[in-house]
């Protein structure tokens, strides 16, 4: 298969150059509503995210936490659909051209657009990957190999229960990184135990020339600082999502709060992981 | 030996029971869409499964249970007064609502149960919707002093109160599921959240024939003694094989037990139904998947589902909360787009009409569940010629649904 060079290869180069690890920020399309939405993804990237990673809302998120959970509710009450997610993203690049965006989210919004229509309208609006937590390399043909093909990166999700026998099937097709689930359990859930990952870091580095991202249960800057030793970066979501949560005004509006909460998190969190 | 095996192989072609594939699929249906860490798990679970199921003695301890704990067989009774009424086919009732705990959701139970503990598993979760599956899970984990916790969506603890504490009675921790719109979709998003977290000691006892490959073939296999039986009770009553089978479907555990075994009998006429609420035509007023809903994904399997037109999930409705799910087992979708088995939806209104009829007839209150195959069967029965040999499965018993009942005929109780 030929390889393309995405945007997330090239940033990964490139923090590879500058010594510090990718900050992977995760919000929901269309959280809480799509003009804020629009706003908080311009925003994430001037307060330091190196990828996003945009939510693609699903009404039964099974691998999410109440955070996200909540977050892909607020999103389609407010109208989202994979159309103006779409839509979000080419604006986006209208004005960003080298920050890469990763679509996540669950198989069922995609089946129903229709696959090979997915593909085609996700890399013209300038999406760069896709994690769907709930197509596991089993069954690669139905949309792994066709994003691939298409020069989309198809990211995939290592875990705890991922065991060395697994590991080479989990990575055969995967592209622009690999993302290690830190615990097992939905997002936003207990800490990880910081030495397990470490070590767990270790196992699929040693069979992947893939850059390793770490998510699920990282909230705070030191935190990401400790999980990331080893890694090549972190992911935060459902701390993220948290601040637009609580950010929210009684009829569940956007408030002058939901900006600023969510760029003073993300400049922490950038700031730990950028410090020497 | 070559020989042999391509008559085996021709026998497949031509079989419609020889699925699923290797991977899980009816056709394009099944699979296994899950998340990567359930996937180490399930795949553990298929081995632990095929092993259980080649072996003699795991066979031999589920036949004495169904025998001397669920109370199998069922009858086959001879619906005399129904025949009568309806004028046209020979109507026979398969009585799973005879079974320990009042319907036909013991007989998977059981099965998983021996299967939690051949893999060594201390603690079994389960979802449940009108709680007839969480009472069966609460009742094999009280007989094997296993630690059980069950999902309810927290508008069916409200509903449902009579199996709440019978689950509670029998040792069961309830958690009422408040996410979404805390029905049944939400309580099985609740149950795979948790396996997800507690995946060593934790074994998952899905209550239908839905869900990622192996559930729906292995809960159709341990359902299909309800065929089994019908069979080998009706060449005793006939000397031949039923022409018509009716059962209602939810999820379609109990229909695919009866009519898995007669697939591959052409003379056979199998009909599921499903729950049409207020009417197919209602705008999330029914929970029909199959009539009423289109294909996509959730919960592990590919399948006919209730969506709209961006793929996100709808509630559905049903006045049976035990239909009330916007998915369908995966099989049932692919019987239905090979045409092997006719699927038709009755309405809220026709089950309840059903419910009386069959209670003054015969003197037996069938589940509302059931009672959607009974809204088939009136309509369908006259229809027939009279020495045409009709079983309905009457898969669950109707006393769960008294308040329910009572409520929509204006009775106080």
């Amino acid at each position: 298969m030929t390889k393309h060079v995405t945007r997330i290869d090239a940033r990964f180069a490139a923090l590879k150059k500058e010594k510090r690890p990718a900050l992977v920020t995760f919000i929901t399309a269309g959280d809480p509503d799509p003009e804020t939405s629009a706003q908080v993804l311009a925003e994430l990237v001037k307060a330091g995210a190196d990828i996003i990673e945009l939510g693609m809302p699903f009404s039964d998120p099974m691998a999410d936490g109440p955070a996200i959970q909540a977050s892909s509710q607020r999103a389609l009450k407010a109208g989202q659909t994979m159309t103006k997610t779409l839509q979000l993203v080419r604006d986006f690049r209208a004005s960003d051209t080298t920050t890469p965006i990763v679509l996540m989210g669950y198989y069922n919004p995609i089946y129903v657009y229709g696959n090979e229509r997915f593909i085609k309208d996700a890399k013209a609006a300038g999406v760069d990957g896709l994690i769907v937590v709930d197509v596991p390399p089993e069954a690669d043909d139905e949309l792994c190999l066709p994003a691939l093909a298409a020069g989309l990166n198809f990211i995939r999700l290592a875990t705890p229960t991922t065991d060395k026998a697994r590991l080479p099937a989990v990575l055969k097709n995967t592209s622009g990184f690999v993302y290690y689930v830190s615990i097992t359990g939905i997002t936003g859930a207990a800490a990880p135990v910081v030495n397990d990952v470490h070590s767990q870091v270790k196992a699929i580095k040693a069979e992947t020339p893939l850059p390793v991202v770490v998510g699920f249960g990282v909230r705070t800057g030191a935190q990401a600082r400790s999980i990331s030793e080893g890694a090549d970066g972190v992911v935060v979501g459902s701390a993220i999502v948290s601040i637009i949560e609580k950010s929210l005004g009684p009829k569940g509006e956007a408030t002058d709060r939901t900006i600023k909460g969510v760029t003073e998190l993300v400049r922490e969190l950038r700031g730990a992981l950028s410090a020497d | 030996m070559a020989t042999k095996s391509k008559k085996a192989a021709e026998a497949a072609l031509n079989s419609y029971a020889t699925g699923p594939d290797d991977r899980g699929f009816f056709g394009i249906f099944g699979g296994r869409f899950v998340a990567e860490t359930l996937m180490p798990l399930i795949l553990e679970l298929e081995r632990a499964y095929e092993a259980a199921k080649a072996d003699p003695e795991f066979q031999r301890e589920l036949d004495f249970l169904n025998l001397h704990y669920a109370g199998r067989p069922s009858p086959l009774y001879h619906a005399e007064r129904m025949t009568a009424e309806l004028g046209g086919a020979k109507i026979y009732f398969k009585r799973e609502e005879l079974n320990h705990t009042g319907s036909h959701k013991i007989n998977n139970c059981l099965g998983q149960i021996l299967l939690a503990r051949r893999m060594g598993k201390k603690r079994i979760i389960a979802e449940t919707g009108a709680g007839q599956h969480g009472v069966a899970v609460a009742t094999v984990c009280a007989k094997y002093g296993m630690e059980c916790e069950v999902y309810m969506g927290a508008t069916d603890v409200e509903r449902q109160a009579p199996n709440v504490a019978r689950m509670t009675l029998l040792g069961a921790k309830l958690n009422p599921v408040t996410s979404g719109a805390g029905t049944l979709k939400d309580a099985m998003n609740e149950a795979l959240r948790d396996w997800v977290t507690n995946v060593r000691d934790t074994y998952y006892l899905i209550g239908t024939a839905a869900g990622p490959h192996p559930y729906p073939a292995m809960v159709r296999d341990f359902q299909a003694i309800i065929g089994h039986e019908t069979r080998k009770q009706m060449m005793e009553a006939e000397g031949r094989l039923p022409d018509t089978i009716v059962a209602c479907i939810g999820g379609g555990s109990n229909a695919i037990g009866i009519f898995h075994p007669f697939l591959d009998d052409p003379g056979v006429a199998i009909y599921g139904v499903e729950a049409g609420g207020h009417g197919i035509d209602v705008e999330n007023g029914h929970a029909s998947s199959m009539t009423g809903g289109s294909p996509g994904v959730l919960h592990g399997n590919r399948t006919y589902l209730l969506q709209d037109s961006d793929g996100q999930i709808l509630e559905g409705h049903s006045i049976s909360a035990g239909l009330d799910y916007p998915g369908v087992g995966p099989e049932h979708s692919w019987l239905k787009t090979i045409g092997r088995v006719t699927y038709v939806p009755a309405t809220d209104k026709e089950a309840l009409d059903a419910l009386q009829f069959c209670t003054r007839l015969e003197g037996i209150i069938p589940a509302l569940e059931s009672s959607h195959a009974l809204a088939l069967v009136k309509k369908l029965a006259p229809t027939l010629a009279k020495d045409n040999l009709l079983v309905v499965n009457i898969s669950g018993r109707g006393d769960k649904d008294l308040a329910t009942v009572a409520k929509h005929l204006g009775m106080k109780i």
